[in-house]
């Protein structure tokens, strides 16, 4: 037996939190019989990535943020006077944005109450846990009702840029229209991935997603359609207030 | 058993799940799912690396086209006829863009972190290899349109690498400010979708897969640079994919983000109001970091070949991972620099003067630390340790000039001149190839199973290192003499003419620096059919890539998951059977 020292003597291998060099998600079908500590660290690492694209999308919106503060204060020329002056008046808000947002906050509530019952579908079946009822049906029209809230609200933007467009406020019309009309687009983008994700839970058994795949593609989405909501709420008091 | 050199022997423990896990993740069969929509990081890896060769290549040719034009301006091309003064700034454009984008960006690491991060943390694929086929795919599709731009209606555009607006904003600024221009956004953007995927690939499987007994402090100094590179990119992109945006909707849609009242061809444009500062900070809020992004992965893997051709541990482990870390950090607020010449209150200036300077504390603390790796080491000069140090004196060289252009009284009249082409290229552009260059004579006899020809790789090295200085020093002397960037014409100009001989040497430089790369492109192929076997260790490295077969098997590690002992640079233990420790030798802890 050798008798070295190493120049960083560890006494026993120390268990980083890493997930012991697992294999990645499987999108197949394979990943039901790994049982639940399988299961967990796939929903750990799901929820992982989802935390720093997270991060990525709020990068692009603070990106625009600050592109909204800094044209606010910029002057411009006006070519009759050669003078420069404030060219920015705020756009009048349709009112339709608070039912939309209303619309938002309560598909917000039915996709947390989807994600917890896929939550219990995941921890039943690991182990049989008295007094936790599944309840697979319950889930799907969650998740339905949150589905047909968000194409509510999607629908509910479009007119209100239908009404913004009626007042004679156009994407090129003014500044400020410029990102009323930029911020709720990317915004409306970003949820239609959401309803997008959902419909592919709602399908899993039609594109043979297993149970697990399933239920971690709900937790994810379920954040992050809260983080859409939050971020909704944000970008309409951005609009609303910051002037 | 010590120091053993590889292979299934040395892995002790394996769980039991992994080898249905091996089974979930089957190879596939059949060309289209194994070499072009191949879920495989290696598959994947090596996908961005021949994309980046691919890429090289026409970035290499199109700065030949611009050294030809600088000292015989009306010279006539074959096929490609006269270069006008736009066509030269259309080449600018598209020699920085591909180079800066699809070259410096993709190869370290798309190419290497794609194919070596989850080997050297002993995992079986990236977090999400689902993701990260889409990465690529996105990525490449990027390229295509990119290139697009050089077939459209008017050509390609001629805004340069950075896009400043009005001009990138107006399609009526330029030719090839029309359809030339919008590939070159929506390639832009593309290739911002695909990096942030990368990205958060990237970041979750550092954190999320790592082996048994992988603490982030043993991890190799490559991988912590993989992993900072994914943090300012998953930051960076985000801001230049808005930043793209609005301005595909200046040009598209009528907006007025960045265009000011202005008059092109005595026209006056549809715009008002907009601020082209907007853009340049937006760009540059991106383009800093980018700059680490590019050269961050070349810093790990020289850290990772100085200890192993020295035989020796890194000298400040440690500080090489925090110098790093600020490095990211210092890199997000110093954007401003690039920007005195645009105008800023002096306090501004002053700060993102200062903050610039400090850069330079960790980029010396790490000079420091190779060199202090190198010193009293035992030396081995294979080709990946000539070009990691070629790397160290082509940072040092580039990055000395830094302290120069952060100070905004030096900076506003050298800007514009080439003392900054010198600079960047020296620092960001060269520096960073000879990574690529080390990483790919270091990885691959295990990436191909054969050793490439170190004859040619000497050729290679000398003819390179020597080459690019030629190229890039002198245009510091040009640019101190007041020798413009940008123009495509300066041989007519009288206080320039004292400069036409240096020029012409530098582009004879570069006629001899190209052709040496002829010897890498065959030598790369050459070896891959012809080369000697390579064996599982050839360099006696540490690392976990180095303990499985050569080439990897699909699962990376044979249905076995490795568990690490040990720290990744134990070169010269005293008393070792073999100068060095594997990181999944278990024997040290028998020893202890």
């Amino acid at each position: 037996m050798a008798s070295y020292t190493p120049t960083v003597s560890i006494d026993n291998p120390r268990t980083s939190t890493g997930g012991n060099g697992a294999l990645p998600p499987d999108w197949g079908s394979a990943g039901d019989n790994f049982g639940s500590h399988f299961f967990d660290t796939r929903l750990r690492r799901a929820r992982l990535g989802l935390v720093v694209g997270l991060t990525g999308i709020a990068m692009i919106f603070i990106s625009f943020t600050s592109a909204y503060v800094v044209r606010q204060g910029l002057p411009t020329l006006d070519p009759r006077t050669n003078a420069l002056l404030h060219d920015w008046f705020p756009v009048p808000l349709p009112r339709l944005l608070l039912l939309n947002t209303l619309v938002l906050l309560i598909s917000s509530i039915t996709m947390e109450l989807a994600r917890r019952q896929a939550a219990r579908k995941a921890c039943a079946q690991f182990s049989s846990m008295p007094g936790v009822s599944v309840d697979a049906k319950s889930e799907m029209s969650w998740l339905a009702l949150t589905v047909v809230l968000g194409l509510s609200f999607l629908t509910g933007q479009w007119m209100a840029w239908r009404e913004l467009a009626a007042n004679g406020f156009y994407v090129a019309s003014s500044p400020s229209s410029s990102f009323v009309y930029l911020l709720t687009g990317m915004h409306g983008i970003h949820l239609f991935g959401g309803v997008v994700a959902l419909l592919s839970a709602g399908f899993a058994s039609l594109l043979r997603r297993s149970a697990d795949s399933q239920s971690i593609l709900v937790d994810v989405t379920g954040w992050y359609w809260h983080f859409m909501a939050l971020l909704w709420v944000y970008i309409l008091c951005l609009l609303e207030f910051v002037h | 058993m010590a120091g053993g050199t590889g292979g299934g022997e040395t892995i002790m423990a394996t769980r039991e799940f992994a080898a249905h896990e091996a089974h979930a993740h089957a190879a596939p069969q059949g060309f289209i799912r194994k070499w072009v929509f191949s879920l495989d990081h290696k598959v994947i890896g090596l996908q961005y690396y021949f994309l980046a060769l691919t890429a090289v290549l026409v970035g290499m040719f199109l700065s030949l086209l611009m050294r030809i034009h600088l000292i015989w301006p009306n010279i006539t091309l074959p096929l490609l006829g006269d270069i006008k003064p736009e066509t030269y700034l259309t080449l600018v454009t598209m020699h920085g863009t591909i180079m800066v984008f699809f070259v410096l960006t993709t190869a370290p690491q798309g190419g290497f972190g794609n194919y070596f991060l989850p080997i050297q943390i002993g995992a079986a694929d990236m977090a999400f290899p689902v993701l990260n086929m889409l990465s690529f795919w996105v990525t490449a599709l990027a390229f295509i349109v990119m290139l697009g731009a050089f077939f459209v209606t008017g050509g390609a555009p001629l805004h340069g690498w950075t896009g400043y607006p009005p001009l990138s904003a107006v399609p009526t600024a330029g030719p090839g400010e029309g359809p030339g221009a919008d590939m070159w956004v929506i390639s832009i953007a593309l290739f911002c979708i695909g990096a942030l995927m990368s990205a958060l690939n990237f970041i979750t499987t550092t954190l999320d897969m790592r082996a048994k007994g992988m603490s982030m402090m043993r991890m190799p100094l490559t991988c912590w640079a993989w992993f900072i590179t994914a943090i300012l990119g998953l930051l960076a992109f985000g801001v230049l994919f808005s930043a793209g945006i609005l301005l595909l909707l200046d040009r598209n849609a009528g907006t007025s983000f960045y265009v000011p009242l202005t008059v092109f061809s005595g026209q006056i444009v549809a715009h008002k109001g907009g601020s082209p500062l907007l853009w340049q900070h937006l760009f540059w809020f991106f383009g800093h970091p980018e700059v680490y992004i590019a050269i961050l992965p070349a810093m790990g893997l020289c850290s990772q070949l100085v200890s192993v051709f020295s035989r020796k541990p890194i000298f400040g482990y440690k500080a090489m991972v925090y110098a790093m870390l600020s490095i990211g950090l210092l890199g997000f607020m110093v954007w401003g620099h690039h920007m005195f010449m645009s105008g800023m209150s002096p306090y501004s200036a002053f700060a993102f003067s200062i903050m610039t300077m400090a850069i330079g504390v960790p980029s010396a603390i790490k000079t420091f630390n190779w060199l202090g790796t190198l010193w009293g080491g035992r030396i081995r000069l294979a080709s990946p340790m000539l070009f990691a140090i070629g790397f160290v004196s082509l940072f040092v060289s580039g990055g000395i000039s830094g302290p120069f252009l952060a100070q905004p009284t030096l900076d506003i009249p050298l800007h514009d001149t080439a003392f900054v082409t010198g600079h960047f290229h020296l620092i960001m552009g060269v520096a960073s190839i000879f990574g690529i260059f080390a990483a790919t004579y270091y990885w691959f006899p295990k990436m191909f199973g054969r050793m490439m020809n170190e004859s040619l790789a000497r050729w290679h090295f000398w003819l390179t290192f020597v080459g690019t200085y030629c190229i890039f020093m002198p245009m510091h002397y040009a640019g101190m003499a007041g020798q413009p960037r940008r123009y495509s014409q300066f041989t007519e100009l009288h206080y320039l003419e004292k400069l036409i001989p240096l020029n012409t040497f530098i582009t004879f430089a570069a006629f001899v620096t190209i052709s040496a790369q002829l010897i890498f492109i065959f030598n790369l192929f050459w070896s891959m059919k012809a080369g000697k076997k390579a064996s599982d260790n050839p360099w006696e490295a540490t690392t976990l890539e180095w303990t499985t077969a050569t080439p990897p098997p699909h699962d990376n590690f044979g249905g076995h998951t490795p568990v690490v002992y040990n720290g990744p640079y134990e070169y010269g233990v005293p008393g070792a059977p073999r100068d060095y420790v594997m990181q999944t030798d278990p024997t040290t802890v028998a020893a202890h």
